[in-house]
């Protein structure tokens, strides 16, 4: 072997066409007869359908057709089940799904009700405001508590409450614990919801070639073959006859896996139905209202503790807004309950959920996927403890850690992939201590702060701690083959939304076959091309698909020594594969390139060895026993400036353990991104809902990204301990950066507002300058 | 629909004829028209940067001008910076800095900083901030872009 790849900070493989405008995304997909597809969408949050009337539209030159449910005939429906309820014993799980288009009512605001259907974008819009519908408004319920009470008005009216979903699960036993316990600490905690904001929004290309019987669907999709397989079943094809195209997207975040959204179940079958290409793009505002969201948790959370501040037992409550309907089951939620737990030892845990039904947009995963909410609550939790306990907020921390000999750990709760959640691996210890040392712990304390608090500045330290559960199953796969012109072609069925997979999956295959990563060609998103596969979620691409490559690689790179063996009539351990060549070890005149090799294996004429295959290739699948625990802490210093309640973050601290890192350049991207959408969700980011369900700043205008003038520059260190359950030591790292984020920040806001004289305990997020001001007031006035 | 009117510009060093509706958006004319669908669309309302272009040098938003108003005018889209084998200096250095991941507002930070670099040729980390502060990028947390900033300010000063 000559240079190893895997570990190196390699420039990217998908860069160039990006950079120079030449990628393909899905808005680029164009055809000469594309006809494009505008939505007339409910402006009401709740309400019923009385009378639609679409004559006007049909009228306006142009406008190729419009289609209400009633128009859809057989086809009307509604979205599969994409995740079915965990099996946690006396579950309840109300499964209640979009509909392909409202029929009869709509239950939140941005609902799709008519699709128009134009010779041109403009001319579909023109053709919205032709169409005339008669609402009956009805109740609105936003309130994640309220939807319960007895007088709610239903939104699914089959159902006797608002109830989605009831989960308890228990890990010991909570109430002995807390008989026991010297310290009990009881608070209610909300996290509200924010949106992904992707740059590229939704979009849905299809293409019916009537003469090939092949349909071809370009999407936004961060899972493709699930796509393909579902688009097949609803429209009466076999699986081969669709293909599914998820191109270059532009950022995903979670919600690209949501499945299927209506327009995706719609557009398919008009290019069918229409026999001509058909477009949908969604536009800003729509994703404000259709694309979905996350975050809307209401949490009643206890924790009992020994005077020595360790953790005897966990009760958290809560009430999770799953907004009108629920078709990613309780992934979500189930994050929460689970990833709250952290990196520490509850020997007892009671959790239990409602999800509920809201008159607002669907919930389901965003970055994090509801593991922020329980790394909320536990990290807020210990603050509390700590300053009842008078103990450090690190070593509070550091007491309750899980220690090394505690791994595997089972925790005997059941997790999103409905296995019992067990950490496979850890060391948490020297994370914490590094986390401390980058951002200068003790010198802050020491120094810093006394200094800061003379020149009446509001300075203070933020550290916490968490765990993310990545990598989990079922599976992926990939083939790799080595090209006659000596490229290598690698194909896997996950979908990239900039995740680097072009590079990382390459470094992953030349470390096999000595061919370097420039000249690995990595194929994703393209069913054509590699139709088995679940989709990039969970923080799963790196571990799972990443790990299906590397088996392919391995067997690639057997085929390439058993060849070049029979070859040159030596044994497999006399060869070298190095620089996109075979060679035998000490002899230069005996040497191959390896795309000879592969024609070689290609045969036109002769007989081959039973049993034998083609080329050089191989396809292989990889599948984990459960998710890989990666772990961080996270430490930040920050400044308020007392008459704004604007603040400034001075230093921002990660330090992660992934286990084995691919590409540290591709981290570090992943880690900044993540810590910028989670000071987004800290501070800067809401969407605010009014009584009726109107979302009130459905614009980028009003929500407001973090921009290059509001993220710091992040430090990041890196502590490894390799994932026992995969060869390559891997853990996922997509998440990290935005989990934590939101306790850090109010830790350290805590901890500069101390310095000016005002003790105060925040329970809310997303924080504002405005509501942090009103706190402040609040607490002073008291 | 109103009829449509001539259009006569100048597109990354072409001259171009055609006509448009006057409410068609420059940008869906860029895109959709001429098939340059380097420039995106992010927002339609004029924040997020994506759609950035240059017009007679300096940088505007595509998506808030229609296409009749760029008559007469320059206009240059990242088409225009390189190609995959020969890249424009910001691009390599976007590249070496890896300072782009879903690559979907990378056109419209390059588009802003162009003209922004030959200005001011060495900017500090502040002032890059101040100067890309108007374009969103959603995955980088802005500090590769940054560093390839500053990467791209040195070897043009080089």
């Amino acid at each position: 072997m000559t240079t190893r790849y895997f570990g190196q900070r390699i420039k990217r493989n998908e860069d160039p066409r990006l950079l120079t405008g030449q990628a393909l995304f899905v808005d680029d997909v164009n055809f000469p007869d594309l006809l494009h597809v505008a939505y007339v969408r409910s402006p009401y949050a709740h309400a019923r359908i009385k009378r639609i009337d679409v004559s006007k539209a049909l009228e306006r030159p142009g406008v190729a057709a419009a289609y209400t449910a009633a128009d859809l005939g057989d086809y009307w429906r509604v979205g599969p089940l994409l995740v079915s309820p965990p099996p946690v014993r006396d579950i309840v799980f109300n499964e209640r799904t979009q509909p392909i288009l409202a029929k009869d009512k709509v239950r939140h605001v941005g609902e799709g009700v008519v699709a128009i259907v134009a010779e041109s974008r403009y001319i579909a819009e023109d053709a919205v405001a032709d169409v005339v519908v008669d609402y009956e408004p009805l109740p609105v319920n936003v309130d994640v508590r309220k939807t319960l009470e007895p007088d709610a008005t239903l939104l699914h009216e089959d159902l006797d409450q608002n109830l989605a979903a009831h989960v308890i699960q228990h890990k010991g036993d909570y109430e002995a614990a807390k008989a026991k316990a010297d310290v009990v600490i009881a608070r209610e905690f909300w996290y509200d919801r924010g949106t992904a904001a992707a740059m590229e929004n939704r979009g849905v290309v299809a293409q019916w070639d009537a003469r090939f019987q092949k349909l071809t669907i370009w999407d936004t999709t961060q899972a493709p073959v699930v796509i393909r397989n579902g688009m097949a079943a609803m429209l009466g094809l076999s699986e081969s006859q669709v293909r599914v195209i998820a191109p270059f997207i532009g950022g995903g975040f979670g919600p690209k896996i949501m499945m299927f959204y209506p327009e995706e179940m719609l557009i398919p079958w008009l290019a069918m139905k229409l026999n001509r290409p058909v477009k949908w793009i969604e536009d800003r505002s729509e994703n404000f209202y259709t694309t979905t969201q996350e975050r809307g948790q209401w949490h009643e959370s206890e924790i009992a503790l020994s005077k020595e501040g360790k953790i005897l037992g966990v009760r958290d409550v809560f009430w999770h807004d799953s907004g009108a309907y629920d078709p990613y089951g309780l992934t979500v939620p189930i994050n929460t309950q689970c990833t709250l737990l952290g990196m520490y030892d509850v020997p007892n845990y009671a959790t239990e959920f409602k999800a509920v039904f809201t008159n607002k947009p669907i919930v389901t995963p965003y970055r994090g996927a509801g593991r922020q909410h329980g790394v909320f609550v536990m990290e807020r939790l210990l603050d509390a403890a700590a300053k009842e306990l008078g103990l450090d907020k690190t070593e509070i921390r550091r007491r309750n850690f899980l220690t090394p000999d505690q791994f595997p750990h089972n925790h005997k709760i059941i997790y999103q992939d409905f296995t019992e959640l067990t950490y496979d691996s850890g060391d948490y210890e020297p994370i914490l201590a590094k986390a401390k040392e980058m951002i200068g712990y003790d010198e802050f304390y020491k120094t810093l702060k006394p200094q800061a608090e003379k020149e009446g500045k509001l300075l203070g330290l933020g550290l916490v701690c968490y765990v993310e559960g990545t990598g989990i199953g079922p599976y992926e796969g990939a083939r790799v083959q080595i090209q006659a012109n000596g490229r290598v072609s690698v194909a896997t069925g996950v979908g990239t939304q900039g995740q680097g997979h072009f590079t990382s999956f390459a470094q992953v295959v030349a470390d096999q076959v000595g061919i370097p990563p420039d000249e690995i060609d990595v194929i994703t998103g393209d069913t054509d091309q590699f139709h088995w596969g679940v989709g990039t979620f969970a923080s799963r691409g790196a571990v799972v698909a990443g790990n299906a490559i590397h088996a392919a690689s391995k067997r690639v790179r057997q085929r390439i020594l058993d060849l070049a063996s029979e070859e040159f009539n030596v044994p497999p351990e006399e060869l070298e594969i190095g620089n996109g060549r075979v060679c035998v070890i000490g002899d230069p005149q005996k040497t191959m390139l390896l795309g000879d090799l592969a024609n070689k294996a290609n045969p036109l004429r002769g007989a081959v060895k039973p049993g034998s295959e083609p080329g050089l290739e191989a396809t292989d699948y990889f599948g984990p026993p459960m998710g890989a625990t990666a772990a961080g802490a996270h430490a930040m210093i920050l400044e308020i400036d007392p008459d704004t309640m604007m603040i400034e973050v001075k230093r921002y601290v990660v330090v992660h353990d992934c286990g084995k890192v691919i590409n540290p350049l591709i981290l570090d991207g992943q880690v900044h991104g993540g810590v910028a959408q989670g000071l987004g969700n800290a501070f800067y980011e809401e969407l605010v809902f009014d009584e009726q369900g109107q979302l009130l700043n459905g614009s980028f205008m009003d929500y407001l990204l973090p921009t290059a003038l509001d993220v710091p520059r992040i430090e990041v260190g890196h502590h490894e301990t390799p994932s026992p359950l995969n060869e390559m030591g891997v853990k996922g790292a997509g998440e990290a950066g935005a989990i934590p984020a939101a306790p850090l920040f109010v830790q350290a806001v805590e901890d500069a507002l101390r310095a000016g004289g005002i003790e105060l305990e925040i329970t809310q997020i997303p924080l504002s300058p405005k509501r942090l001001w009103e706190l402040v007031e609040t607490t002073k006035a008291e | 629909m109103t009829d449509s009117l001539k259009l006569h510009f100048t597109i990354n060093g072409q001259e171009h004829h055609g006509e448009a509706e006057p409410r068609l958006l420059l940008v869906d004319y860029i895109r959709h028209h001429l098939g340059l669908t380097g420039s995106h669309v992010g927002c339609e309302h004029g924040v997020c940067g994506a759609c950035t272009i240059l017009l007679d040098g300096q940088p505007v938003r595509s998506c808030l001008m229609f296409a009749v108003q760029a008559n007469g005018r320059e206009i240059r889209t990242v088409e225009s910076l390189g190609t995959p084998e020969a890249m424009h200096l910001l691009q390599e250095a976007f590249h070496a800095a890896h300072g782009l991941q879903c690559g979907f507002c990378t056109p419209g930070f390059l588009m802003t900083l162009v003209p922004y670099l030959e200005e001011h040729p060495n900017p500090s980390e502040d002032e890059i901030r101040h100067a890309i502060s108007g374009n969103i990028c959603r995955c980088t947390g802005y500090q590769h872009i940054v560093d390839a900033i500053v990467l791209a300010a040195q070897k043009m000063n080089a």
